[in-house]
């Protein structure tokens, strides 16, 4: 697999980088939770964080000239251990400068066409609120409580009525996974783009409707594999987003996060338009090895690590 | 009594939801890439025996249960209750008709069995998984039949009603599967 990924992206001139794993700031988004380690360089020590995705590193060398790049490594999330979650896995990510997000989906779908061997069907696309609305019934960009209470009556989820109360990403989040997820990517790749502007995370929002985003997911067999963005470059609102995400971590009590500046700083010099995606390869090879677990396809899962 | 949060929730976990002690059969953890995490947990609640499905946020909490399971004898029946006693300590519980439940059909004088105790009280009854009992009534089998043929149901001294092969006679002990309800033997004096 990693063999004829490297060989996809040299076919197509995409530069293999390596970027450090540990880093003195952080991911800041409030939904994922790091790892530390002490750097010992006395008299003094620091705190170092193990990426939680390679995204800000890349994006500095994007920023730097780099042209499009991608890169295979570890990346770490702390407390994610599951039939599909290992707190170590690895991530391909890889960004093209000048590619819109259709762009982007076009070889998002070539690299799986490859992979898969043609043991899937033909790629399908949706709208978010399209396939939202084709499970749930409802409107996935207003929000109405009464509705969406309704609708976690109807699927027996409940509890969503008490976790979720008026948060509409959350109640989002709750919906698709439960709702939605299963049933998307049918022995098919199902890209799922036009994310509803609350879910945005570091994408752009499109300029011509600011209630959804320039951010795409791939799924097969109801497994979510990875995470596209038309990528935020304005660093005014990066800046804006991270202090967001900081200011919910404290409230949320969550360990505060260090800002990545150097970002910032990188994004200011100017990152050149491009689009990125980062796919989660244990899951791949899970599904090309039909196995049911990540466990059965790393050599030692955490809890054997 | 301790507090678990959802990353500790295993099977056979016993936790308390909604006053009552339940265990845990299934905990899936499902997290989109970037957002909130969830816990699907799959609950047996003890009292009822029904299963359920509920979902946390990755990292809520729930109380734990003090259910345990100990080896008992059952003692006898006294009409309103059935009483069980700890081998060790000698210790006497009573437990009535609605704890003891469909367990009643294969508790004989004497038997040893598991009895589910909640805050030092019985909560359910589990027979042992194999128990040897006296058919008190089954229609006469015919000499030559095997234990091929579709078989007969016979009635056992605690009430349960088993099917046997046709060879089996009214007053013979048979052994059966409580899980199943299944004949398995015939037991040999």
């Amino acid at each position: 697999m990693l063999d004829r990924i490297r060989a996809f992206f040299a076919k197509r001139g995409v530069l293999e980088v390596e970027t450090p794993l540990l880093s003195h700031a952080s991911g800041t988004d409030p939904q994922l939770a790091f790892f530390t380690a002490d750097y010992h360089a006395p008299p003094s020590t620091h705190t170092l964080f193990l990426q939680t995705s390679p995204e800000f590193a890349m994006k500095r060398l994007l920023a730097a000239g780099s042209g499009s790049i991608f890169q295979i490594c570890k990346a770490f999330r702390n407390g994610e251990a599951g039939r599909f979650h290992n707190p170590e896995f690895t991530i391909l990510e890889w960004y093209r400068v000048g590619f819109t997000l259709a762009d982007l989906m076009d070889e998002i779908t070539a690299l799986f066409d490859d992979l898969f061997e043609g043991t899937l069907d033909l790629t399908v696309r949706s709208a978010y609120a399209t396939v939202f609305a084709q499970y749930t019934g409802l409107d996935a960009l207003t929000f109405s409580h009464q509705a969406y209470c309704e609708v976690a009556q109807r699927e027996n989820l409940h509890d969503a009525i008490n976790l979720c109360g008026d948060n509409h990403a959350l109640w989002l989040d709750f919906l698709f996974s439960f709702c939605v997820q299963p049933h998307l990517g049918h022995n098919a790749l199902q890209l799922i783009y036009d994310y509803p502007a609350c879910q945005s995370s570091l994408a752009r929002i499109k300029a011509d409707n600011s209630s959804v985003t320039e951010r795409v997911e791939a799924f097969i067999h109801g497994i979510e594999l990875g995470n596209g963005f038309y990528e935020l470059a304005y660093a005014p609102e990066q800046n804006a987003r991270f202090e967001k995400e900081i200011a919910t971590r404290a409230r949320e009590k969550l360990p505060p996060a260090v800002k990545e500046t150097r970002l910032i700083a990188a994004l200011a010099s100017g990152l050149p338009d491009c689009a990125g995606v980062a796919i989660g390869l244990d899951r791949v090879l899970m599904l090309l090895m039909k196995a049911s677990a990540i466990a059965d396809v790393v050599s030692f899962d955490i809890s054997r690590a | 009594m301790a507090v678990y949060s959802t990353n500790e929730f295993r099977s056979g976990l016993k936790v308390m939801l909604d006053n009552d002690p339940c265990t845990i059969i299934e905990n899936e953890f499902v997290k989109p890439g970037k957002g909130q995490a969830f816990n699907r947990v799959k609950i047996r609640n003890l009292k009822t025996a029904r299963v359920i499905e509920r979902t946390f946020k990755s990292g809520d909490t729930l109380e734990g249960a003090d259910v345990v399971d100990v080896e008992m004898q059952y003692l006898y029946n006294d009409g309103e209750y059935r009483h069980f006693m700890m081998q060790d300590t000698f210790e006497q519980y009573q437990a009535d008709a609605k704890i003891v439940g469909d367990a009643a059909l294969w508790l004989k004088d004497q038997d040893m069995c598991t009895v589910t105790l909640w805050n030092d009280a019985p909560l359910a009854v589990t027979p042992a998984n194999f128990v040897e009992l006296e058919i008190v009534e089954t229609d006469p089998g015919v000499r030559g039949d095997t234990s091929g043929g579709g078989g007969k149901p016979a009635k056992l001294a605690t009430g349960a009603v088993v099917r046997v092969p046709l060879f089996v006679q009214q007053g013979e002990i048979i052994k059966v599967d409580t899980r199943t309800a299944e004949y398995i033997s015939r037991v040999k004096e």
